[in-house]
């Protein structure tokens, strides 16, 4: 069942669901992105809460025109305008009252998000209402997708991505530096409220698939998995949108490969786990990268006390630096030094007053900037230098390497 | 050029906004009820370095980031090469406070020198081999060309600062406006950055500076701008830089003694 769901064989509601979560997955990855380099994650949350009361008032006005309430365009339009009424709401508060960002978006939030469950009731208690299915709207439902629903969300992600693609630089400019933006002249808030504006249409377009609680996820978890892996906002953005299209994929494909899995919470659990593995294994600011590499870094500094020790003849004590010396065969079991360790040790301690040199002329900042206690001067200065150095601290020569 | 402005805060005169690289005129500003910056004329002298002196919370940074549009002043009016300051944002570089930067942001050394060739690049240009060769450039000047690579948060505050000043330079501007870029950073950088200003003064572009370390004063600097929230004084170092307007400017906040050395120092 799932391979049949990942090669869009499970026929045409399922290919539809998986082809749209895809394309949903990539926008959000890509315009979580900004938000998410920002520092404005949680604002998508009170921009997606403030959709509700707008996907109501429409249903309730074109059930009042006299025609199908259930129109997704319509109903997207809708939630469009009120997740906008909501996000100058958000801007005018923090803006205009000592409220911080935080405090507003749990005003915004709230009130909104609970004014549209009031309209919510209403409507289910409407004659009409029943069959309206808009508690879809929470958490996704893509049971009854139609063709008509992947357009409206295959234009509107499509639409956002050449938005962003657009305004790529002036946006990291902005998240980087804004003081530095303003004074080149970029018009700081209308570009943040652009942003917004584009979350704000990722949101609308994804309330079919993953539904207004959930939506916030697929804004923020792609990102922050793909920092992981770069230090490059250009490449932080252009992973974000393949886990984000990836999770989206996977995720839809296996919704559809069994019954009764909702495809919205699947997404997002997809996308967890690719946050997961990242969180774990990625190779510079992962945890067990970290982990690694502290104790690699305690190793060299107690073989590298350890062989000052030696140097300078004193006692040591630490069982670990005794342990790794001896497994180097620097000291023999009795603790005392082995020949190669008195070699060692004795360039350990002319290796510092070299540094010594290093770290107090300017014509080696670059090296000295590497300088932490540890490192062998000649990974970091030619031979040339490092004789010329020599010259310069005096004392035997041939140090043994 | 001295302008003395007296105890009630009148100015003795206040000439048109000529075409000086910066002018402004009657600028206030103010956080809350309280301003930060009242009322301030400041026409700076072209081709020169001038230094924007004054206390703690005296206003320095705030004056600089109003002129810029960064902060929106209460009044006044500003103008860049006697031309609206909108026109002329090309000719301007903006180096800011280290603090105000989100240091752990994905970006390396040279993609932030590359964000001065902005204008340059629009919105969808390519990024192309001169682009990158720049900003190299620039970097070198600075001394930083063995740092393209790294993330930003992982070089020494003056090295940071180093890379906003390669930023600048990249922008090939004609008024450069630096926000205390000796705060904190060490020797090397200091020099660094100074012999740096000291290039573009050699090449006929005004700098402005807010500074605070008085001793360097009249090492680095042409002219003075002393400020604590009304202007105190502006003109050359050997006019507006003596002991009666840093007295003026600082009141009591400058002990007597630092008072006396410099007024020693200054003759």
């Amino acid at each position: 069942m799932l391979w049949d769901a990942l090669f869009l064989q499970l026929g045409y509601n399922a290919t539809l669901v998986v082809i749209g979560a895809t394309l949903l997955g990539v926008s959000a990855g890509v315009t979580g992105t900004f938000l998410f380099l920002r520092k404005r994650a949680l604002v998508s949350d009170a921009i997606s809460h403030a959709t509700l009361p707008g996907v109501c008032i429409a249903f309730m006005a074109m059930v009042a025109l006299g025609g199908d309430g259930r129109n997704l365009v319509g109903l997207l339009a809708g939630s469009a305008v009120s997740a906008w009424v909501g996000l100058l709401c958000l801007n005018w508060l923090t803006r205009n009252t000592r409220l911080a960002e935080d405090a507003a978006i749990g005003a915004v939030l709230s009130v909104f998000f609970g004014f549209g469950v009031v309209l919510l009731t209403v409507i289910q208690t409407m004659g009409s209402g029943r069959q309206a299915g808009l508690e879809g709207f929470l958490l996704g439902s893509t049971a009854g997708m139609l063709w008509a629903d992947a357009l409206v969300i295959a234009i509107g992600g499509a639409g956002t991505l050449a938005l962003i693609l657009l305004m790529r630089r002036p946006m990291t400019l902005v998240a980087f530096d804004p003081e530095y933006a303003a004074a080149r002249g970029l018009p700081v808030d209308r570009i943040d409220l652009a942003m917004m504006g584009l979350v704000m249409a990722v949101t609308v377009v994804g309330l079919k698939i993953v539904g207004l609680i959930l939506i916030v996820a697929l804004l923020i978890i792609p990102p922050v998995t793909a920092r992981f892996w770069t230090e490059r906002s250009d490449r932080v953005v252009l992973l974000s949108g393949i886990a984000g299209g990836l999770a989206g994929y996977l995720g839809a494909a296996l919704s559809a490969s069994a019954p009764n899995l909702p495809t919205g919470p699947i997404i997002v659990l997809v996308s967890f786990a690719f946050f997961a593995l990242s969180l774990f294994l990625a190779p510079g600011r992962g945890v067990l990268a970290a982990i690694l590499r502290h104790m690699r870094f305690q190793r060299r500094v107690h073989l590298r006390q350890g062989l000052l020790a030696l140097a300078q003849g004193q006692p040591i004590y630490e069982k670990l630096t005794l342990r790794l010396l001896r497994r180097a065969g620097l000291v023999r079991a009795d603790g005392v030094a082995t020949d190669t360790g008195k070699a060692r040790a004795a360039k350990a301690l002319r290796d510092e007053k070299r540094w010594e040199i290093v770290r107090t002329d300017l014509a080696h900042e670059a090296a000295a900037a590497l300088y932490d206690g540890l490192r062998d001067i000649e990974t970091v200065l030619t031979r040339d230098q490092i004789a010329d150095i020599d010259r310069r601290i005096g004392g035997p020569q041939g140090i043994p390497s | 050029m001295l302008d003395l402005v007296s105890d009630h805060g009148k100015a003795i005169k206040t000439p048109p906004l000529g075409d000086s690289p910066l002018a402004i005129r009657g600028l206030t500003v103010s956080y809350g009820q309280k301003p930060a910056v009242f009322s301030v004329d400041m026409t700076v002298r072209p081709g020169a370095m001038t230094a924007i002196i004054g206390p703690n919370g005296a206003g320095k940074s705030t004056l600089l980031k109003a002129a810029l549009g960064i902060v929106k002043p209460l009044s006044g009016q500003v103008s860049v090469f006697g031309k609206p300051l909108d026109d002329q944002r090309a000719r301007i570089a903006y180096v800011p406070q280290r603090a105000s930067v989100d240091w752990d942001f994905p970006t390396r050394v040279i993609d932030v020198v590359l964000m001065g060739l902005y204008r340059e690049l629009g919105l969808l240009g390519r990024l192309r081999a001169r682009h990158t060769a720049k900003a190299m450039d620039c970097l070198n000047r600075v001394g930083m060309h063995d740092f393209v690579d790294r993330q930003i948060g992982q070089l020494s505050g003056g090295q940071q600062q180093r890379v906003f000043l390669a930023r600048a330079l990249a922008q090939e501007a004609d008024l450069y406006l630096l926000d205390e870029p000796f705060a904190g950073v060490d020797a090397a950088t200091e020099k660094a950055i100074i012999s740096v200003l000291k290039s573009l003064r050699e090449a006929g572009k005004t700098v402005v500076v807010v500074h605070h370390d008085l001793a360097t004063v009249t090492d680095y600097f042409d002219h003075v701008f002393l400020i604590n929230t009304r202007k105190v004084a502006e003109g050359s170092v050997a006019e507006a830089f003596t002991a009666e307007t840093l007295q003026a400017a600082y009141g009591g906040r400058l002990a007597t003694a630092q008072v006396d050395q410099l007024a020693k120092a200054l003759g």
